[in-house]
C-alpha cells in the first residue's frame, strides 16, 4: 500500500528530483537549462553579505525551486539555540523563498565553540522535549515548518530509551515539523549498528516525510574489526541504497528527492545522471504501484 | 546522566586528541570504540583544514600540500570557530604563519608567505562583501572646481588596502591562471588595492602615494586634505582619483559645498 504524503510543500510536487547546487556547475546549469525539480544549498554558504555567491543563487532561484539545508543550527544541543544564527537562517530563507527548509538532528556548537561536524545525541525523554522546543523556536522564527533529517551515526548512547524512529515520530507529532528521510544515513547507521535498514524504514513515520536524501558513503572498519560506513557524500549512491530508495518510494509515493554529493564533486553530467536515476526509480515505483492496484 | 552532562563529556573528548572516547558513546560491542569516536574527531579537523585550504590556495601551492596541511592542523587545534558562520574562519591564519615564520621557512626564503596569505584573506573578504553600485568618471567630471577640494569619497564595502613589506601581490598574481609562477624582478614592498565592483575580485599594485591617499580618503578626509597630507607637490590628484574609480573602489562621491 502506498502511504500518501499528506504534506504539501509549496513549489515542490511529489516526483521532484534535485541536486546540490555547486558553484563549479553554475555555467553548465545556466547554459544547458536542465529539467530538474529543485536545487539544494547549505544555508551557511549563503550567509555572507554579498558578492558572487548570493548573485549566483539569485540566478538559480529565478529558474528553479530551492531547498535550503542548514548545517550549523545545532538543534540537538542541550543549550539554547544560537539566536543570531537562527536570524541569519531566517534572513536567507526570506531572501530566497525556498520551497523546503531543513536541518539536522544533531548538535555542532557547544559552549560557544562551533565544532564543525554533525554530532550525535542520546534519545531520552529529556532530549525529545529539548529538541522539540528548539524546533518550535525555529519554525516560529522562520514562519514556516521545517524538515528534520535523520542522522548517520557511528556511536549509540547507553542511556538512550527511545528508538530513533520513535524519537523522530514523536518530534514530528509534538512540533508539526516534517522529516527529511536520508536513506543513505539509514543504510550507514544500519551497517554501523548492525540493524536491518528495511526494519528501520518499516518503522519510520513515512507520513511525515517531505523530502528524501541519497548520498554516497565510504567503507572503513572499527577497532573490533567490524564494518564502519562513513557518510562521506563523496561518491555515487551505491546499489544497496538505490534498493532501499525504490522500496521506500513504492510505499511513500513520489517524493522530492535530493542527490547529495558534496565532496569530490563530480562533473555536471555525472551528477545529473544520478538525478535521472532517481527519477527512473520514482517512475518505476509509480508503475509498480499501479500494477498492484490493477491486480487488486 | 543529564543531556548537558553527556554532551559536555562528548565535546571534551572530541577536542582533546589523546583523550579516550567518552564512556557513554558505544560501538557494537556495548563499549566505547576509539576508531568510531575518531571519525568525529577527524571530521571536525578535516573540515576545518579544508576551509583553510580553500581560503589560501596560493599559500598552499607555495609550501606544498603536506606542509600546508601540517600548518593548518596546528592552527585548527588552537583556533576553534566561534560561530557556525564559517565565511570568516581562518582570517587570522596569516598572523599565525607570521608568528612561526622561522619554523615555516626551514631553510627556504619564504618571508613573503604571510603577506601572500594576508592578500588571500583580503580577497576572500572582498568576495563576500556587501554589494554596492560604483561611482563613474562622469560623477567626478560633473563636479565644479569649487566642489572638488571639499569632496569626500565613499568606498565600496569590498575595498581592502594592504601595505605589504614584500612583493606579495606580484607573487600572488603570478600564481593566477595557468601561468608558471615567477619571482618578481624587483624585491620591494608593494601596496595592494583589492576591489570587487561587480562579482569578480580585482587585485592591483598601487603606484607610490596611492595607498596613503586612499587610506586618508577612506578615513573621511576631503580630497584636498588627503592630497596635502602627502606633502608632495608632484602628486596628481586627478590621475589617482580616476585610477580609484576605474578599479571600482568608489561607491559614492560626496561633493563639497560650493563657497
Amino acid at each position: 500500500m502506498t502511504v500518501a504524503n499528506h504534506r504539501s510543500f509549496k513549489g515542490l510536487t511529489g516526483p521532484s528530483v534535485g541536486v546540490g547546487f555547486k558553484p563549479e556547475h553554475f555555467e553548465a546549469i545556466v547554459d544547458t537549462r536542465p529539467e530538474l525539480g529543485f536545487f539544494e544549498v547549505h544555508a551557511e554558504n549563503y550567509m555572507g553579505a554579498g558578492g558572487a555567491p548570493l548573485r549566483r543563487l539569485d540566478a538559480i532561484r529565478e529558474r528553479y525551486p530551492l531547498s535550503l539545508h542548514g548545517v550549523g543550527l545545532s538543534i540537538g544541543s542541550p543549550g539554547p539555540l544560537d539566536r543570531a544564527h537562527l536570524q541569519r537562517l531566517a534572513a536567507v530563507a526570506k531572501r530566497f523563498e525556498p520551497a523546503l527548509v531543513s536541518e539536522h538532528l544533531a548538535w555542532s556548537t557547544h559552549e560557544g565553540a562551533f565544532l564543525n561536524d554533525l554530532l550525535p545525541l542520546p534519545y531520552t525523554d529529556e532530549t525529545v522535549a529539548r529538541v522539540s522546543e528548539h524546533i518550535d523556536e525555529v519554525q516560529t522564527a522562520l514562519g514556516r515548518t521545517m524538515l528534520l533529517e535523520n542522522p548517520s551515526t557511528y556511536v549509540v548512547f547507553a542511556e538512550s530509551t527511545w528508538a530513533e524512529t520513535d524519537f523522530l515520530r514523536e518530534i514530528a507529532r509534538r512540533t508539526g515539523c516534517g522529516l527529511l528521510l536520508d536513506v543513505s544515513n539509514v543504510f550507514v547507521s544500519a551497517v554501523n549498528h548492525g540493524f536491518n535498514p528495511n526494519r528501520y524504514l518499516a518503522d519510520f513515520p513515512l507520513s511525515a516525510v517531505g523530502e528524501i536524501h541519497l548520498a554516497g558513503c565510504a567503507d572503513e572498519t572499527d577497532d573490533a574489526g567490524l564494518p564502519l560506513l562513513i557518510d562521506a557524500h563523496n561518491s555515487p549512491v551505491r546499489g544497496a541504497v538505490w534498493s532501499l530508495y525504490s522500496t521506500t518510494i513504492r510505499r511513500l509515493g513520489p517524493t522530492p528527492t535530493l542527490i547529495e554529493w558534496d565532496n569530490d564533486v563530480p562533473a555536471w553530467p555525472t551528477l545529473l545522471s544520478e538525478a535521472r536515476r532517481a527519477e527512473r526509480a520514482i517512475v518505476d515505483g509509480t508503475a509498480k504501484t499501479l500494477e498492484r492496484a490493477d491486480v487488486l | 546522566m543529564s543531556f548537558e552532562t553527556t554532551i559536555r563529556a562528548f565535546a571534551a573528548a572530541l577536542t582533546a586528541p589523546s583523550a579516550p572516547p567518552p564512556a557513554m558513546a558505544h560501538g557494537r560491542m556495548g563499549a566505547p570504540d576509539a576508531r568510531r569516536f575518531a571519525v568525529y574527531r577527524n571530521n571536525v579537523t578535516v573540515g576545518l583544514i579544508g576551509s583553510l585550504e580553500a581560503r589560501y590556495p596560493v599559500s598552499r601551492r607555495i609550501v606544498g600540500d603536506d606542509f600546508f596541511r601540517a600548518m593548518a592542523r596546528l592552527y585548527v587545534s588552537a583556533h576553534r570557530p566561534r560561530s557556525p558562520l564559517m565565511v570568516a574562519y581562518g582570517d587570522d591564519f596569516p598572523n599565525f604563519i607570521d608568528a612561526r615564520i622561522s619554523e615555516v621557512q626551514a631553510g627556504r626564503n619564504l618571508d613573503y608567505l604571510p603577506d601572500v596569505a594576508r592578500l588571500e584573506n583580503a580577497w576572500v573578504e572582498a568576495y563576500h562583501a556587501e554589494d554596492a553600485l560604483v561611482a563613474t568618471i562622469g560623477e567626478i567630471v560633473a563636479l565644479s572646481a569649487d566642489q572638488l577640494p571639499e569632496t569626500r569619497i565613499g568606498f565600496h564595502p569590498a575595498v581592502r588596502l594592504l601595505r605589504l613589506a614584500t612583493p606579495a601581490a606580484s607573487i600572488w598574481s603570478s600564481h593566477q591562471g595557468d601561468a608558471v609562477p615567477s619571482a618578481p624582478s624587483d624585491w620591494i614592498g608593494e601596496d595592494a588595492l583589492v576591489t570587487r565592483p561587480d562579482c569578480d575580485v580585482r587585485v592591483r599594485v598601487l603606484p607610490p602615494l596611492a595607498y596613503d591617499f586612499s587610506l586618508s580618503l577612506r578615513e573621511g578626509a576631503t580630497l584636498i586634505e588627503a592630497a596635502l597630507a602627502l606633502n608632495d607637490p608632484a602628486f596628481d590628484l586627478g590621475t589617482h582619483l580616476v585610477g580609484l574609480i576605474e578599479s571600482g573602489a568608489i561607491a559614492s562621491i560626496l561633493p563639497g559645498r560650493t563657497s
